[in-house]
């Protein structure tokens, strides 16, 4: 039996008087490809930036690969990370944003290749390279010199996960990476995530309100409301035989506004 | 009739100083903008507080003031300076106050969301401030900077109240020797315009470069 990959134990965030997450816990495994369902404001964005230390917590602890996130051992005692920490641990872990957040100064083989030759002192071939092979993986590799301006939103969102790939991290989190798409191209990103899903071993948490999507990607569905857990289990039982009221109203509200289940 | 020529020669002479107070006192200027801009931003409360203090103190007080503090209190703290250091000093100092406003604002206007993208890359705050931020902050600064060049070549004149001999300086000096008005005044009055047109040209130039591939982005 293998441990988690990440190990969140009884954490709290707030937002001045808003507690957001209060004692949450929750382990992913290694390769786990996990979908986080839930109405809006309960919580799934801000688990995934707390992941990525876009946020701060205000209590309790999280692991990575055995490793502290937002704290590190110091003579003996855990304390608060520093930058240095963040920075390693930052390695372990990609992200995908809902609005792609390219860098619209530089063109998409630059967007790709800044991390790796800044952050791993990659040379700027070898990246290039790998940036190519990643382009090709998500069918953009003709527009490997266009400026994301004259890109599409599905074409940028494809970059933009084709860049957080560069980097190799062990886990990905997607935020409703489709969510600032015009329909019609909800689908060409879904199917480089579908591909990904099924070729790589790495860790993913996606954030989603495309059901059938969840259904289809994930080996766990999580159900949140408010912050916490109320649900979860394989995608046939969440989204077929959903135990718990919320979850069912949840699950029938996002039918009645037209999402495939 | 009154050979031009020679007095001619004179305010070309002062134009050359002009550029000169222009030049000098725009590269101090940008350094103490940025120094202090990015300085407002800082992470250390005392950076923020010293950057706070030199942009308040030199916006609130005027250049005519500050030059004379510059060249002629500064001696008695035992610091004497050419009227040309004097004048660059008190104009990129003032300017670089102004200019200081700009960079701040263009860095903050750089979104959140590009910040973010940075710390999921790992980018360390330097990486992130040199090849995201600012190279998209800088074409945001670019025009507002042309005009501070501009306002920092009128000011210029202010230094012939410490006799250097600036176009404004040589022009009234013509005009005390011809006792002509008219001609000195256009003469300078023209060049003034052809400098600071020279500097929106440039400006203009390098909007143009900063934004190539941008277009379409920025809103
Ligand atoms: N920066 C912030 N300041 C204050 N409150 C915030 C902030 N960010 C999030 N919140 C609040 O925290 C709660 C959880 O937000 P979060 O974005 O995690 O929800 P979500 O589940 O992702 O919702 P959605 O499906 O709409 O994206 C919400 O009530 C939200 O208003
Ligand atoms: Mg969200």
């Amino acid at each position: 039996m293998p441990s988690p990959i990440i190990r969140i134990d009884n954490i709290t965030k707030t937002y001045g008087p808003l507690t957001v997450l209060d004692g949450l816990s929750m382990d992913v495994m290694p390769g786990e490809k996990l979908a986080l369902i839930g109405p809006s404001g309960s919580g799934k964005t801000t688990i995934l930036r707390i992941l990525m230390t876009l946020e701060t917590i205000n209590g309790g602890h999280i692991e990575i690969d055995g490793e502290q996130l937002y704290h590190m051992p110091k003579a003996g005692r855990l304390v608060a990370a520093d930058e240095k920490h963040l920075h390693k641990m930052r390695k372990k872990i990609g992200m995908v944003f809902q609005h792609f957040n390219l860098f619209p100064h530089k063109c998409v083989l630059d967007n790709i290749t800044l991390a790796p030759m800044l952050t791993k002192g990659v040379a700027k071939a070898a990246a290039e390279k790998r940036a190519m092979e990643l382009l090709d993986m998500v069918g953009m590799a003709d527009k490997a010199r266009s400026m994301p301006a004259q890109l599409s939103g599905g074409q940028k969102q494809r970059v933009a996960i084709a860049r957080a790939l560069a980097l190799s991290p062990k886990i990905m989190l997607f935020d409703e990476v489709t969510s600032a798409l015009d329909p019609e191209l909800v689908e060409e990103v879904l199917n480089v995530m579908r591909r990904l899903a099924a070729e790589t071993d790495m860790t993913m948490l996606l954030v989603t309100h495309e059901m059938g999507f969840a259904h289809d990607f994930a080996d766990r569905v999580l159900f949140f409301d408010k912050g916490r857990i109320v649900e979860e289990g394989k995608p046939e039982s969440i989204f077929k035989n959903p135990r718990q009221e919320r979850t069912q109203t949840f699950l029938r509200k996002i039918i009645a506004a037209g999402h495939r289940v | 009739m009154i050979d031009w020529s020679g007095y001619i020669g004179l305010i070309l002479q002062g134009a050359l100083v002009t550029i000169e107070l222009t030049v000098l006192g725009s590269a101090l200027a940008l350094i103490m903008a940025f120094a202090a801009g990015l300085g407002r931003l800082s992470r250390f409360a005392a950076v923020r507080t010293l950057a706070t203090v030199y942009i308040e103190f030199f916006r609130g007080t005027s250049i005519f003031v500050q030059l004379f503090w510059v060249y002629f209190v500064l001696p008695f703290a035992g610091l004497t300076l050419t009227p040309l250091q004097a004048g660059v000093l008190a104009l990129g100092l003032n300017v670089g106050a102004y200019g200081a406003e700009v960079v701040r604002g263009a860095v903050r206007a750089v979104g959140r969301e590009q910040r973010e993208a940075c710390v999921a890359l790992n980018l360390s705050r330097y990486q992130r401030m040199r090849h995201v931020i600012l190279p998209q902050a800088l074409p945001l600064m670019l025009p507002t900077f042309g005009n501070n060049a501009i306002e920092l070549l009128k000011g210029t004149a202010v230094v012939s109240l410490i006799s250097l001999t600036d176009m404004t300086f040589q022009a009234q000096v013509v005009r005390a020797q011809t006792g002509s008005t008219l001609i000195p005044f256009a003469t300078i009055l023209v060049l003034y315009f052809v400098m600071a047109s020279a500097i929106s040209a440039g400006m203009r130039w390098l909007e143009r470069r900063a934004t190539r591939g941008l277009d379409g982005v920025r809103a």
